[in-house]
């Protein structure tokens, strides 16, 4: 089953790297307009709902993409196209840029979280370290800092799906297929 | 010299200087004292301070039955540390600072349990809500002065603090620990 050794002769994705594509792609989606939404609100009940939810689902989104990851690596996915060399180095770009922002978006916030004073604690059940202090300052860079990276990845992701569909219907290669759900 | 002229001239400096450590006030610290505590939103423990209090103290260890404290705290100054939760506590739902500008407690009794430990009983009054507590109190002294710390539990219901929509303990929880940490000089030695 271990595909590293020589290049993928297969021509989708494995289940699993489809299964978190989706899961996370969903996730991360929601997450991001829930965080669009929730950022406006004055003071109330809903808002502190809304903050812990999207904390819940950021920490959530940081543990998938680290077991993702580590498919991704172990398992690899269908050979490029065929197509000019700089739409192929492209897409890879794009892809680990995605991967690295993954990560980097939920730290950011969680990092937010602790310097404002507020201990992320998954599903209210789960206190999570902070690993660093709370500190007003530094509270603002990271916000700052969290909504810039939150932002990189939507206009990377509209990126994504918009090639996804210059494939599809442009060069009409098939390409959308191996991330397809289903067998 | 007669011997009881002798032990008169020697017992006056002794009466004047024990009465002078009764009477000399004491005094809390404000740099190193403070009134916090901490609620729980959502399961997320969440630390808060009084920024603007007094409090008046008058206890003697060797009678700690005739002693007594009383605070007066500005309960528009509770901080967070978050500008936007900042902002919500002297509304009306929370502490309703413009109409009960201070909460206060009045000790009505004070009993010592040894070994630097204490048990104050009083009498707590926030937004209108009178509620009796007993607090424990640790004290520790060094260098002339009295650290007084220890902490307690309230409901915050109890007081109508986060009414209407904030009265849902699933987001605020009811139960909110008082700590305290008060640095008084002018405290006989224990």
């Amino acid at each position: 089953m271990n595909t590293t050794a020589t290049p993928s002769t297969r021509s989708r994705y494995t289940g699993v790297a489809i299964g978190f594509h989706w899961l996370l792609a969903l996730m991360i989606i929601v997450s991001f307009s829930v965080g669009w939404y929730m950022s406006d609100l004055s003071m109330s009940p809903t808002r502190l709902k809304l903050f812990n939810w999207h904390k819940w689902a950021g920490i959530t989104i940081l543990a998938l993409s680290a077991l993702r990851l580590v498919w991704r690596l172990t398992h690899r996915p269908p050979p490029d196209v065929p197509g000019p060399r700089w739409q192929q180095r492209m897409a890879h770009l794009t892809h680990w840029a995605l991967y690295a922002l993954f990560f980097l978006v939920p730290l950011a916030g969680w990092a937010y979280s602790s310097a404002a004073g507020f201990p992320v604690v998954w599903f209210g059940v789960l206190p999570l370290p902070d690993f660093v202090s709370a500190d007003k300052a530094l509270a603002e860079v990271m916000k700052e800092r969290h909504e810039v990276l939150a932002w990189t990845l939507g206009v990377l992701v509209l990126l994504h799906i918009g090639a996804a569909l210059k494939h599809h219907f442009f060069d009409r290669d098939g390409l959308i297929h191996r991330m397809r759900p289903g067998r | 010299m007669s011997a009881l002229t002798r032990s008169v001239v020697l017992a006056v400096p002794l009466l004047l200087s024990s009465s002078l450590a009764l009477a000399q006030a004491q005094q809390v610290i404000p740099a190193q004292s403070e009134i916090g505590f901490t609620s729980k939103q959502m399961g997320v423990p969440v630390d808060g301070k009084f920024r603007k209090w007094d409090a008046q103290i008058s206890f003697d260890p060797k009678k700690p039955e005739a002693g007594s404290v009383s605070f007066r705290i500005d309960t528009g100054s509770a901080g967070f540390g978050s500008p936007e939760t900042d902002a919500e506590v002297p509304k009306a739902a929370w502490f309703n600072a413009a109409k009960f500008p201070q909460a206060t407690f009045q000790s009505s009794s004070m009993k010592a349990l040894g070994g630097g430990k204490f048990e104050v009983a009083g009498k707590l009054t926030i937004k209108g809500n009178v509620k009796d507590v007993v607090v424990p109190v640790t004290l520790a002294q060094a260098g002339g002065v009295t650290t007084a710390t220890g902490a307690f539990a309230i409901k915050r219901l109890d007081f109508k603090i986060g009414e209407g929509e904030w009265a849902d303990t699933s987001m605020v929880a009811n139960d909110v620990q008082v700590k305290f940490k008060l640095a008084v000089t002018g405290v006989a030695p224990l």
